[in-house]
């Protein structure tokens, strides 16, 4: 399989502080899906930040795509960014923007003719059961709703990477399912799903996924040997995503 | 409301929108009192130089020829003399001697009635116009061929009474066009610091257009069509506010019927650079805000 993600030695630091990841070395296949575990502050989120191009290595090489990101000028950052989508914690939706613009935003950033965005976006606002407050700003939506919208905006643009930290954790069970659902039809159009999660349930409902996890800034199970016993019952077969395609 | 289908807008439309639109901020304002004096001194440093080119053109080539010799008889002879010289010179557009009346009528006032008596002799004087292009040569041979028909012959050239006048006027003119220069300097470091304002204040929202994988140029355009509406706005409000007060100015020393007020006044292309400031400014503060947030861009990842 071609390996998409691949960190060798990396290290973190932020200013003169200790590092924060440490000797952190793994691989990840195109059309992956990972869980990311660890107990709070063992740097899942500063791995995600890596994963996502929001900050650089302090030492050690990372590939994307089966390019150095680490010595990669500013100017070429964009065109990777686009190819990765990211579920922020704290959902870091536009506050001016209504639901639709913040769903839209990946791409018009990518330049896609505004004709073919509407269509795209009002499905997967339906999809994420918000079909009925497009307009609607962030700050009148209730923390669930965010982070759906959070979610429609990171895989609207069918990105090859989808990065998401704990992408469940405001969402009742009903929607966690149909969630994880609509990262599992992601995953078989190809995409590579990387989860940050303490949500165990929600891990043992992806048959096929790997498992890594964080101790204090290090990787305890770099080979992703550690795997979940298959999910009992079939898989979502549901086709048709409503996801936009930048070109 | 909430569930209402957004309008369909055009691309650039829905770009401008990722940057929240809502109060302007003091900088239109700051523009329009910079535009304001930028137009005063612009109108000055202008209105001094047309003056300056047109005083030039009046003045030059013209001399005054001062034949100073007691004996009328002698004086009256080295007038005609002079007179024939400059009759016969090719170089010499016009001539006229001022007639002896006239000049004792003009020192009545110093001399009293002495001036009018005739005893007291007084110079000849004779207006002289050079063609524009008569070389310094030419003028050095008239000056010495008319100090052979007249030895007693003064030669005062006209540009050199008003030197300290236009002495004066150059100095206010590079003065006012310093005042524009810096004015526009400090419309600039305005622009920066509005863009430096604004793009803190919008940190939140570049990040995660960063993080969407937005260029610094998509970016930057936002703040820059923002920054240079600002400034064109209060660009046109200062330079009308100047324009109306130059219009007024311009009545009340029409209406003084100065000869100084008529070489002042701004011809039509003079206005016209008057009316090209507003768009300068829009075109500084755009290039300004573009430059500073590229550089304020560049410190994130």
């Amino acid at each position: 399989m071609e390996r998409i993600i691949q960190f060798e030695n990396i290290g973190l630091r932020y200013g003169a502080d200790a590092e924060v990841l440490s000797d952190i070395s793994f691989s990840l296949t195109t059309g992956g899906f990972y869980f990311l575990t660890g107990a709070s502050g063992a740097g899942k989120t500063s791995l995600l930040k890596l994963l996502y191009l929001a900050q650089r290595p302090t030492r050690g090489v990372l590939r994307l795509f089966d390019e150095d990101v680490v010595m990669m000028p500013r100017s070429r950052l964009p065109g990777f960014r686009r190819r990765i989508g990211v579920v922020f914690q704290d959902f870091r939706l536009v506050p001016h923007l209504s639901a639709f613009d913040n769903v839209a935003l990946p791409l018009r950033v990518a330049g896609m003719d505004e004709r073919e965005i509407a269509g795209p976006v009002e499905e997967m606002l339906t999809w994420v059961g918000l079909g009925g407050r497009q307009g609607a700003l962030p700050a009148s939506l209730s923390g669930g709703e965010q982070q759906r919208i959070a979610i429609a905006r990171a895989v609207i643009g069918r990105p090859d990477i989808l990065v998401a930290d704990e992408p469940t954790g405001n969402v009742d069970p009903d929607m966690a399912k149909r969630l994880i659902e609509l990262f599992e039809a992601l995953n078989r159009l190809g995409t590579t799903i990387v989860i940050a999660t303490h949500d165990m349930p929600l891990i043992g409902q992806i048959s096929h996924a790997q498992m890594m996890r964080l101790d204090k800034g290090r990787l305890i199970d770099p080979t992703g040997a550690l795997r979940f016993p298959p999910a009992s019952g079939g898989r979502d077969e549901r086709a048709g995503l409503p996801l936009g395609r930048p070109q | 409301m909430s569930g209402a289908r957004p309008a369909l807008l055009s691309a650039k439309a829905a770009q401008r929108r990722w940057l929240p639109e809502g109060r302007r901020g003091p900088m239109p304002w700051i523009i329009a009192i910079m535009m304001f004096l930028t137009v005063l001194a612009a109108a000055c440093a202008l209105g001094l130089g047309h003056a300056l080119w047109k005083m030039r053109g009046d003045m030059a080539g013209g001399y005054t020829v001062q034949i100073v010799e007691a004996n009328a008889a002698k004086r009256a002879e080295m007038v005609r003399q002079v007179e024939g010289f400059f009759h016969a010179e090719t170089s010499v557009r016009s001539y006229r001697v001022v007639l002896e009346s006239r000049l004792r009528e003009q020192l009545a006032p110093w001399l009293g009635e002495e001036a009018q008596s005739g005893d007291l002799p007084i110079p000849a004087l004779i207006d002289l116009s050079l063609k524009p292009d008569v070389s310094p040569s030419k003028i050095e041979e008239i000056r010495r061929e008319i100090i052979t028909r007249a030895p007693s012959a003064r030669i005062d050239a006209h540009q050199s009474y008003l030197a300290p006048v236009e002495a004066l006027m150059r100095a206010l003119m590079w003065a006012a066009a310093a005042l524009v220069a810096l004015m526009l300097l400090v419309t600039g470091a305005v622009v920066v610091l509005a863009a430096r304002s604004t793009h803190d204040a919008h940190r939140g929202t570049i990040d995660i257009m960063h993080m969407l994988g937005a260029t610094d140029l998509q970016i930057a355009r936002l703040f820059q069509r923002r920054i240079a509406l600002d400034a064109l706005l209060g660009a046109i409000v200062g330079t009308i506010a100047a324009a109306a007060l130059l219009w007024l100015l311009d009545r009340n020393l029409a209406a003084a019927g100065s000869e100084l007020a008529a070489l002042i006044a701004l011809p039509w292309r003079s206005a016209a650079v008057l009316l090209g400031l507003p768009i300068f400014a829009m075109l500084v503060a755009a290039v300004t805000a573009r430059i500073t947030v590229m550089r304020a861009l560049e410190r994130s990842l």
